[in-house]
């Protein structure tokens, strides 16, 4: 994008690199296998990618939502699972612990989380609370110096592997009275249960957390009671943002592979990208990306130009960039099979793998239909949108 | 052509709907991780009656039409796509035989038929996919046997098939349409080896294989029709095999629906069953129309075929449409279901994995939109 600075392309050439090196060498098998790369995160950690959001005098690395999206997008080319951990972790828990937490808080917590010894994740979604996250039926309830929380969370990204998970419950009667709390492993009534079987992403642990009588210290509680939802909501858009990023890293090699495979294969004598079945796919394939990647970065940049957009804009903008994005990935990812013909059916290309992971991120982190909602709010205005 | 099912159609949809569901749904999600055929339950089908549907009772068949075959295959696919094509592949071989094979040769059907043997179907190469006929496997004439060498890929359950319909060269390299022959290769011929078996995205209880073929010595009698007829056989039994794609890509979608309806009627959000939005209702009625209308292109391409009418450009139509169809309806249902149907807990994402081969195989759907459109301008 015209507007990345040097430093933008700095990191750039760095998360490739770390993605080729590292992450490269052992995506297949983990995909396979249904493992984590635990590793993978102190070496995150000593490039300062854990901590990328949060401010420099807290010990992140002080970048900018545009930073992010860009180490989204270069890790997920070569592997969206790990990336989605990674995501889940720096965004969904690093992220609101350095914008929420107090001082004492962030020294807690961050030091581990940020060098990687310790991976952390985002709890919101319950079983009977998907899109309805305010539908959440997880309650704390006060009792001296801790609070008791009962409640199942689920499809918690390193629910299975982490070890500070950033979680919300209801403390109030009122549906938006929602408070945080900070749940480490190992606390006295906290479990983490079943882990998904999934279709892709499978590099990614996906799994329940459940707290039964679970004791936490009011210590743990990031903000004041009952008013976890502004800030719950507030980091929806930059979590879109950059789960966009994740699409638009797939994509991306999606279409390199195929571009190549249409120059080298030949079937009736040509290149098979001289047909132009072929041409029409890879060309729209390219437009829609290109197209997205503009979206997403325009919707990053509008997201750190505080002052502005008002947040109901960048919340609709944040919307759009992931509505199409996550589209196109899935879209790009089919094509890119189709253009590899049998071979684009087998684990000896990417390809396969990287659709299955696409199509995740049509449903994570506020489904197609739900971002629609989003949009047609901000343009319709309440009023009618919700007639 | 009758919008109602014949009183025969309606009675092997039955029978397969229930095989499908007592037999092959308990162990389905399990033998797809472990990558495990089971041919003893396509013996069990082939008591039933269901594993030799369109060859002459004659030969060992039910006699019946394509109408009646579809009806089948979209059952078994409901719950397996792996266990309809297994039957369709078996039934490839089976029509190639009846319609091209001598009368010694046809003796092969009545086992295969009646589910007792499987069979194979190996045309592709790792060249040579779309242009079939470019096949670079050759048979050489030595006195009255065949000699042949070569590496044949993607060739479907070859390493349970006691039959192999083999296509191999004859003539010149570059003789496309005349250069092929047909060879019924038996499973365990001396030279014939199986090579790796392909990893893939779904389908895993289906094995696609590759086949070495080193000095491969088979008697004269093996060859199937004339030599030079292999290229016109194969695309024969291709022009109806694209009808049994499309029926299995019928079977799958119906399955998706059922699935996202009832999830759209249970799961609440907001208060509401999910299916009181828009948002979700539109996704399904789209894939109901979607899916009926495919089915009708497949019953036209079936009676088409059953009436001994021109049937290739109509077959092609289904294939394209159907598959198309299937791949866009599970995709939706995958959506509707949110993060469980991203799960294995529900059956959507193996559909949305399997429905992608059917794009592929057969012919792609580039390959039958050039097939179609040749006609078109052939004929107006
Ligand atoms: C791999 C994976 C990782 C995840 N990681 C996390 C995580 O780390 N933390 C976390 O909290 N959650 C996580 N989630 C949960 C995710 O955010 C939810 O799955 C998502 O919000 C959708 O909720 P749901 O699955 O309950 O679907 P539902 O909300 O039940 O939706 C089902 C269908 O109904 C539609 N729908 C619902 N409401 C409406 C409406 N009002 N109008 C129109 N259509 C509607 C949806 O679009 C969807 O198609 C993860 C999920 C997955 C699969
Ligand atoms: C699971 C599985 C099972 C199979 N089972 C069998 C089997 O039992 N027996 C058997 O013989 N084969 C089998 N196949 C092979 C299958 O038939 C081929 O994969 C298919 O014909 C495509 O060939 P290809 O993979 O070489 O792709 P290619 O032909 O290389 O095609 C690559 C891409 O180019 C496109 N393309 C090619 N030519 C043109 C053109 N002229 N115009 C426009 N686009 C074009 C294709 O549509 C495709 O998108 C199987 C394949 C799979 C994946």
């Amino acid at each position: 994008m015209w507007f990345f600075s040097d430093e933008h392309r700095m990191l750039q050439e760095t998360v490739r690199q770390f993605a080729q090196s590292v992450l490269a060498p052992r995506i297949e098998q983990l995909d396979d296998e249904e493992s984590f790369h635990r590793e993978a995160f102190p070496k995150m950690g000593a490039l300062g990618l854990l901590g990328i959001t949060v401010a420099e005098e807290d010990g992140g690395a002080g970048l900018d939502a545009v930073s992010a999206t860009l180490a989204m997008e270069e890790m997920a080319a070569v592997d969206a699972s790990t990336t989605l951990s990674y995501l889940a972790h720096s965004i969904l828990c690093v992220n609101q612990i350095a914008r929420n937490g107090i001082a004492e808080q962030k020294a807690r917590w961050l030091p581990k989380l940020i060098s990687g010894e310790h991976v952390g994740g985002m709890g919101m979604s319950e079983p009977e609370a998907g899109s309805d996250a305010l539908g959440m039926k997880t309650r704390a309830t006060r009792q001296g110096e801790s609070y008791e929380l009962n409640g199942t969370k689920t499809w918690i990204t390193n629910g299975p592997v982490g070890e500070v998970f950033y979680c919300y419950a209801r403390t109030g009667s009122a549906k938006r009275e929602i408070s945080t709390f900070v749940v480490e492993k190992g606390m006295p009534g906290f479990s983490t249960g079943k882990k998904f079987k999934k279709m892709g992403m499978r590099a990614s642990p996906t799994g329940e957390l459940v707290f039964d009588h679970c004791q936490v210290p009011v210590a743990n509680r990031v903000g004041d009671e009952n008013s976890s939802v502004q800030a719950m909501m507030r980091n929806l858009d930059i979590e879109r943002i950059t789960i966009a990023g994740i699409s638009l890293g797939i994509a991306r090699n999606c279409i390199e592979v195929s571009t190549r495979y249409a120059q080298e294969r030949k079937q009736f004598g040509k290149p098979i990208g001289a047909f132009q079945q072929i041409q029409e796919r890879l060309s729209e394939a390219s437009a829609w990306y290109e197209a997205c990647r503009a979206l997403t970065y325009n919707s990053a940049k509008a997201f750190d130009l505080t002052g502005g957009l008002s947040s109901r804009e960048v919340s609709a903008w944040a919307a759009r960039a992931k509505l199409q994005s996550a589209q196109m990935a899935t879209q790009v990812g089919l094509d890119a099979i189709q253009i590899l013909g049998g071979y684009g059916y087998t684990r000896e290309f990417p390809v396969e793998r990287q659709m299955r992971d696409a199509k995740l991120i049509e449903i994570g982190a506020g489904t197609n239909e739900i971002l629609r909602t989003i949009i047609a709010r901000q343009m319709l205005g309440n009023d009618v949108a919700q007639a | 052509m009758d919008f109602q099912p014949t009183e025969m159609q309606t009675e092997l949809s039955g029978l397969a709907r229930r095989f499908a569901r007592e037999k092959i749904q308990p162990v389905v999600e399990q033998d797809e991780h472990d990558e495990r055929f089971r041919p003893e339950l396509i013996a069990e089908l082939g008591q039933l009656g269901l594993t030799g549907i369109p060859v002459a009772e004659a030969h060992g068949g039910a006699g019946l039409g394509y109408q009646d075959y579809i009806t089948v295959l979209e059952e078994l696919a409901s719950v397996s796509v792996s266990y309809a094509i297994s039957v369709a592949v078996t039934g490839l071989a089976q029509v190639i035989l009846e319609k091209f094979g001598n009368e010694a040769q046809k003796q092969r059907i009545a086992r295969l038929a009646a589910g007792q043997a499987i069979g194979a179907f190996s045309l592709s190469e790792a060249g040579s996919g779309s242009d079939a006929g470019s096949l670079r496997t050759t048979a050489r004439r030595d006195g009255d046997h065949y000699v042949i060498n070569g590496t044949k890929l993607w060739t479907t359950q070859a390493d349970s098939a006691e039959v192999i319909m083999l296509m191999a060269r004859t003539g010149a390299a570059d003789d496309r349409t005349r250069g092929v022959s047909t060879f019924l290769l038996e499973q365990g011929t001396p030279g014939l080896r199986l090579g790796k078996r392909e990893k893939k995205m779904g389908c895993h209880i289906s094995h696609t294989m590759e086949l070495v073929l080193e000095n491969v010595r088979v008697p004269a009698s093996c060859l199937v029709g004339r030599e030079g007829d292999g290229f016109k056989i194969a695309m024969t039994a291709l022009d109806s095999g694209r009808i049994t794609i499309a029926a299995s890509a019928l079977g799958i979608a119906r399955s998706s629906i059922e699935v996202a309806t009832g999830h759209a009627r249970q799961r609440e959000q907001f208060g509401k069953p999910i299916g009181e939005y828009q948002g979700v209702s539109f996704l399904l009625a789209d894939m109901a129309t979607r899916y009926d209308a495919a089915k009708l292109l497949v019953q036209r391409a079936a009676f088409l075929k059953d009436q001994g009418l021109p049937f290739s450009t109509e077959a092609a139509m289904a294939k394209l449409f159907a598959t198309d169809m299937a791949m866009q309806v599970t995709t939706d249902a995958v959506q509707i279901l949110g993060g469980s149907g991203y799960t294995q807990d529900f059956p959507v994402e193996r559909f949305m994995r399997e429905a992608k081969v059917l794009q592929i195989v057969e012919g792609t759907n580039q390959i039958q939109r050039m097939v179609i459109g040749r006609s078109l301008l052939k004929t107006h």
